[in-house]
């Protein structure tokens, strides 16, 4: 039984995240059009509904190009390169009471430099498109990268010492009740990880390396076909990784906050269905911000990075050791 | 309070969640804000008067078509698609009429000039401007058609 299960949960929880990413292109497309005052895609199916299904066919019948000059081996293998990661931080978060497709006791460090390394398929991508404004995209993302993964271990520092863990499912244990949500506790580190969450993610308003304004499209400006369908997929199963892990995080992860679950299956059941409410609130939000906040100028990015995030996050771990030191001092009296 | 006014500032939140409750007024349809999108091929957009579009010839209350094959259309088009041979005609009150009348769809701007120049009253601008073909031929009109619309 242990043994099948080990089968069974990645198809689980790698399935599940694969059924989602399709809802939140759809969901993505209407909400932006509610807020525009538009209508949005509303043909195919009951309501618009089967229009994803629509749109991956479309993008699996399309020709694959290859631009001439193009690094072939780096080209095919970028688009991997930017799925694989995010997908693979997915194994480490706990989805559930007791379903964690792997328990490892470093989960907060694996998951954070899994994520990081989606930033390979983005700047290989730009390199072997050969096109300058490719090119800018991939150097942007890795800048990019490189000044907000630094704010974000930064604040997640500050959580660690609270938590006292790395270790994700215990981090989630420790945060039972709604009153005991990191949130409460890391408000600071909850805005600058979240920040720097959609920094990580190439989200608006930080969606530098695409930036269709200016460097008409960027990255991803001469991939066609699958091979842009697997950027597609990268960007967002990252969004729901780094969703899953925020809600791990500062939100009580699979913690419903008002009462304890139940013994046996029907609760594990109710921890996934907590989980994934939360998750998707959060992705909700992603997609409001982004049909919000126009785009930061490359300067403006650096500067909140650099002089914004980082000295917040650097004061907030003070604060908190400081803080820490005193309590334990106190305790042992 | 200037202080605390410049660092709500710098720090962007507030104005973020300003925009934040905006946009989501805005998804809830608060506030009266409406949909202007036409759901085209069910919902059609009334023609304004004075439209114009694709054209037709018209005939007199004898069944015969109103051109008398004058030229003045042909030579006012600023797009010269229209193309005309005249023949005698076997009726009493005029001298001409048009053997062939043919206009280029493709190259009309659909200005209106030929309606403007024609004495006879007898070429029009109808409403008609969501027409397919699937070829160029099909997009040159002849007398037929321009007189059966």
């Amino acid at each position: 039984m242990d043994q099948a299960m080990v089968f069974v949960r990645p198809l689980l929880v790698f399935g599940a995240v694969m059924t989602l990413v399709p809802m939140l292109v759809l969901a993505e497309r209407r909400i932006s059009a509610w807020i525009q005052n538009r209508v949005g895609p509303n043909r195919v199916g009951p309501s618009g509904l089967l229009q994803p299904l629509a749109d991956v066919v479309k993008l699996a019948f399309k020709e694959d190009l290859f631009p001439r000059q193009a690094d072939r081996v780096l080209y095919s293998l970028a688009p991997v390169l930017a799925f694989l990661p995010p997908a693979l931080a997915f194994a480490v978060i706990p989805v559930g009471r007791d379903l964690q497709i792997a328990r490892l006791d470093i989960g907060v460090l694996f998951a954070v430099s899994a994520t990081s390394l989606g930033v390979y398929g983005i700047s290989f991508g730009g390199w072997a498109s050969n096109n300058k404004y490719s090119l800018l995209g991939g150097l942007r993302s890795s800048a990019q990268i490189i000044s907000y993964e630094i704010a974000m271990g930064l604040s997640l520092v500050a959580l660690l010492m609270v938590a006292g863990t790395v270790d994700l499912q215990k981090i989630v244990e420790g945060q039972q009740g709604i009153l005991r949500w990191n949130l409460f506790y890391q408000p600071v580190a909850f805005i600058v990880f979240w920040t720097a969450a959609f920094a990580e993610n190439n989200r608006l308003p930080f969606d530098l390396p695409e930036c269709e304004a200016e460097l008409v499209g960027g990255y991803h400006t001469e991939y066609a076909s699958m091979r842009f369908a697997m950027f597609f997929l990268g960007e967002y199963v990252a969004m729901v990784t780094m969703s899953a892990l925020l809600v791990t995080l500062f939100l009580g992860g699979w913690d419903p906050g008002f009462f304890t679950l139940p013994e046996g299956l029907f609760g594990t059941v109710l921890s996934v269905a907590v989980f994934s409410v939360k998750v998707l609130a959060i992705l909700f939000i992603y997609i409001w911000v982004r049909w919000t906040l126009p785009r930061f100028r490359y300067d403006q990015l650096m500067h909140l990075g650099w002089k914004g995030l980082i000295p917040i996050s650097l004061l907030n771990i003070t604060v908190t050791a400081v803080w820490t030191a005193v309590h334990d001092a106190l305790k042992r009296g | 309070m200037a202080f605390l006014k410049s660092l709500a500032y710098r720090l962007y939140l507030p104005a973020v969640l300003k925009g934040l409750a905006n946009t989501f007024s805005h998804i809830v349809k608060a506030r009266g804000h409406k949909t202007f999108t036409i759901q085209y091929p069910e919902v059609k957009r009334p023609v304004r008067k004075g439209y114009r579009g694709e054209h037709r010839l018209k005939k007199d209350e004898q069944g015969r078509e109103k051109c008398v094959a004058c030229f003045m259309c042909q030579t006012i088009c600023p797009s010269h698609c229209i193309r005309i041979v005249a023949e005698e005609a076997p009726w009493a009150d005029r001298d001409k009429r048009p053997k062939v009348f043919e206009i280029d769809m493709l190259r009309c701007i659909y200005c209106g000039m030929c309606e403007e120049a024609c004495p006879c009253d007898a070429i029009e601008l109808t409403e008609r401007f969501n027409v397919v073909a699937t070829s160029r031929a099909e997009k040159i009109y002849d007398k037929e058609k321009l007189l059966s619309m």
